[in-house]
């Protein structure tokens, strides 16, 4: 994480990130046609933001040379276990939604996500997580009338 | 002029009907509350109520309707405000200073300043729309492809160049908003483009999806484990709720500039609430003595979006109703509940049904009154959420997030899109990118390429036509004279750095 530390480092990626994003979207519209000015294609709009964005990301890492190599003061430590927990949530939102029904994949959202942050212990996530589930059933299921299922098998 | 003052009188007294304030009241009642929720903004409030229209006359329908899209965005500037989460893209901007500003104690003065804001706006724009509706249908009518084309280039640079920090990764955000906006189906020719397969993205990504992934997600991903609470801890005060003399002087100005941008981009066609708001934000950085104050809590960044926003959505609906163009994807649905109604959007609606087209107009600023009588006492209520503990109220946000955006088409998928982009933004956002641009980009890029190609196929081919016609002329030189700008100042900063690296004593320079 060394180069993510001092602003010249994070300079550099940034402008190879662009570059990268630029010249995919680039290829990638090159497979649709690209027709003329005058009579264009699929493919023409998507080629020319890639060439742009490619472009741009030479000019950020050309600027990434004119920073100072130095850390920055302060540096946060990279937060894995709430970064997993967060992701988690969602997926498990999404899964649990298409094969258990709105409650399970309210509860399985609110609960992993809360796990993720240091302070929560398993009883205060699972209190807030069923906190939200009766909201999920009075707010969005009776007053909004939303389309999901709120238990379903499989 | 004359026989507009007589209709707008006659629209107030249409407005003030009780059956119809009853409705206009509800209907802004359930916008404000729904505007609030992340993921639920004035499209899925008034897809949810619509077909309740269906039974009713057209003027209530459309006071409810328009109620409803007015609170909706009073309370996404909450949301934006307070909560850091836009559920209308406009409100990105908001995001941008009020949030900020609410981490460092002042919600209450950024959302007091919103509500006048908006006031404020809503009363110049009955102004404007009494004397100037015929001129600005006119000058709508005048707006070719090249002209939509070459405005909204400006407001892309305008938008991108806007962000603190790097310009040029401004623009770079900008195009990958674009490029977002380009997967889905081309129009023109029925190719499907960047879906890499996947069935749900040929009718494009998600907006709320992007707005709430990048803003609510990422977010998250950036604060969990290293804030306590959103704002500070300490207790909130009532003379913490209203802005002070002081900051309303401050704000007037930004105000005032604010409304004229949106009444000016009101009448053009094309050009929905977000662009707008961009401009605002935009214009005040760059007039502002202090540009740098802008991103961490500075007024001006809040009260001239939100008057430029109100402003536009008032004057918007003379386009909407008198060429049938809709602003934005809300104007559309508007347009689509009065063809339900039977009436047909043309120059004609003004004269043939006056009493919807000004009973609308006086009803905007009826609701603005009842926002302001409904708010006032609320901001406390707001505020005393933001009390709750970060641990609490994260995870608790995560799942308004994901059935928020669930709601708008039912869509597991999309819940999935959310995921992808809050990732992606805390990448973006740990390597200095701004966000704020990529969902400028993604809202006008289907419409510029459209609009591109347009001008290129009237022109044949001809890249001079846009600087051949006089008001895409126009636009086209103030886009120059931006990136010029930006460019001259950047080589000034780096030949005063190098200067200073230079007089610095050997040892240190040695370090750089």
């Amino acid at each position: 994480m060394r180069i993510l530390t001092s602003k010249r480092g994070r300079d550099y990626l940034g402008g190879v990130l662009m570059i990268a994003l630029g010249v995919a979207a680039a290829f990638q519209g090159a497979s649709y046609r690209i027709g003329t000015l005058s009579r264009m294609g699929p493919g023409f709009f998507p080629v020319a933001l890639g060439v742009i964005l490619a472009l741009a990301g030479v000019a950020i890492a050309i600027t990434a040379r004119f920073e100072r190599d130095a850390v920055d003061a302060k540096s946060l430590p990279p937060e894995w276990r709430a970064w997993f927990c967060i992701c988690a949530g969602i997926v498990a939102f999404v899964v649990l939604g298409k094969y258990g029904g709105l409650l399970p994949a309210t509860f399985a959202i609110v609960f992993v996500s809360a796990l993720g942050d240091r302070e929560n212990n398993l009883l205060a996530a699972a209190i807030l997580a069923l906190g939200c589930v009766v909201v999920a059933v009075v707010v969005f299921r009776f007053a909004l009338q939303l389309q999901f299922p709120l238990f379903q098998w499989g | 002029m004359h026989q507009a003052l007589v209709d707008l009188w006659y629209g107030f007294g249409v407005a003030l009907e009780p059956h119809n304030l009853m409705w206009s009241f509800f209907g802004v009642l359930v916008g404000n509350l729904i505007g609030v929720l992340p993921g639920m903004g004035a499209l899925s409030a008034i897809s949810i109520l619509l077909p309740l229209t269906y039974t009713m006359h057209a003027v209530p329908a459309f006071l409810m309707l328009a109620g409803i899209f007015y609170g909706s965005m009073y309370g996404g500037a909450i949301g934006a405000i307070l909560l850091n989460m836009p559920s209308h893209p406009p409100h990105a901007v908001t995001c941008l200073d009020g949030y900020p500003m609410t981490r460092q104690g002042r919600g209450g003065t950024a959302l007091g300043i919103t509500m006048i804001a908006s006031f404020f706006a809503a009363s110049f724009g009955i102004v404007v729309m009494i004397f100037a509706s015929p001129l600005l249908v006119k000058a709508a009518l005048s707006f070719g492809p090249t002209e939509i084309f070459s405005i909204m280039l400006l407001g892309l640079i305008a938008g991108g160049t806007m962000a603190r920090g790097s310009p040029i990764k401004g623009v770079a955000m900008t195009v990958v908003g674009l490029l977002i906006g380009v997967v889905g189906t081309d129009v023109n020719s029925g190719t499907i483009r960047f879906a890499f397969g996947f069935p749900e993205l040929t009718d494009r990504v998600e907006l709320v999806a992007l707005a709430l992934g990048l803003f609510g997600v990422a977010d998250f991903l950036r604060s969990v484990n290293r804030i306590k609470f959103v704002g500070t801890e300490t207790k909130v005060r009532l003379r913490d709720m209203r802005p002070s003399k002081a900051e309303l002087k401050q704000s007037f100005m930004p105000m005032l500039r604010g409304t004229l941008i949106g009444t000016l981009f009101g009448a053009m066609p094309g050009t929905g609430p977000t662009i707008t708001t961009f401009i605002a934000y935009a214009f005040e950085r760059r007039i502002s003595r202090t540009p740098e104050r802008f991103g961490h809590g500075a007024l001006e960044g809040v009260a001239s979006p939100e008057a430029a926003s109100h402003s536009k959505t008032q004057v918007d609906f003379i386009p909407t109703m008198s060429l049938g163009i809709p602003g934005d994807a809300v104007m559309a649905l508007l347009l689509g509940a009065l063809m339900i109604q039977g009436i047909a959007p043309g120059p004609q609606l003004i004269r043939e049904h006056a009493d919807l087209f000004w009973g609308l107009i006086a009803s905007f600023w009826i609701g603005n009154v009842l926002l302001v009588v409904l708010n006032v006492p609320l901001i406390g209520v707001w505020l005393k959420v933001l009390q709750v503990p970060y641990r609490l109220m994260f995870p608790c946000a995560m799942f308004f997030i994901a059935v928020g955006v669930y709601s708008t088409n039912n869509s597991l998928f999309e819940v999935n899109e959310v995921l992808v982009f809050g990732i992606a933004g805390a990448i973006l956002m740990a390597l200095d990118f701004p966000i704020a641009p990529i969902l400028l980009g993604y809202v006008l890029g289907p419409l510029v390429e459209e609009n591109f190609r347009r001008a290129l196929l009237l022109s044949r081919g001809n890249l001079g036509v846009f600087f051949e016609r006089p008001i895409s002329l126009a636009f086209m030189i103030v886009c120059i004279l931006l990136v010029a700008g930006q460019i001259f100042f950047a080589v000034l900063r780096a030949l005063r750095r190098s200067r200073a690296t230079r007089e610095l004593p050997l040892g240190e320079a040695v370090a750089r």
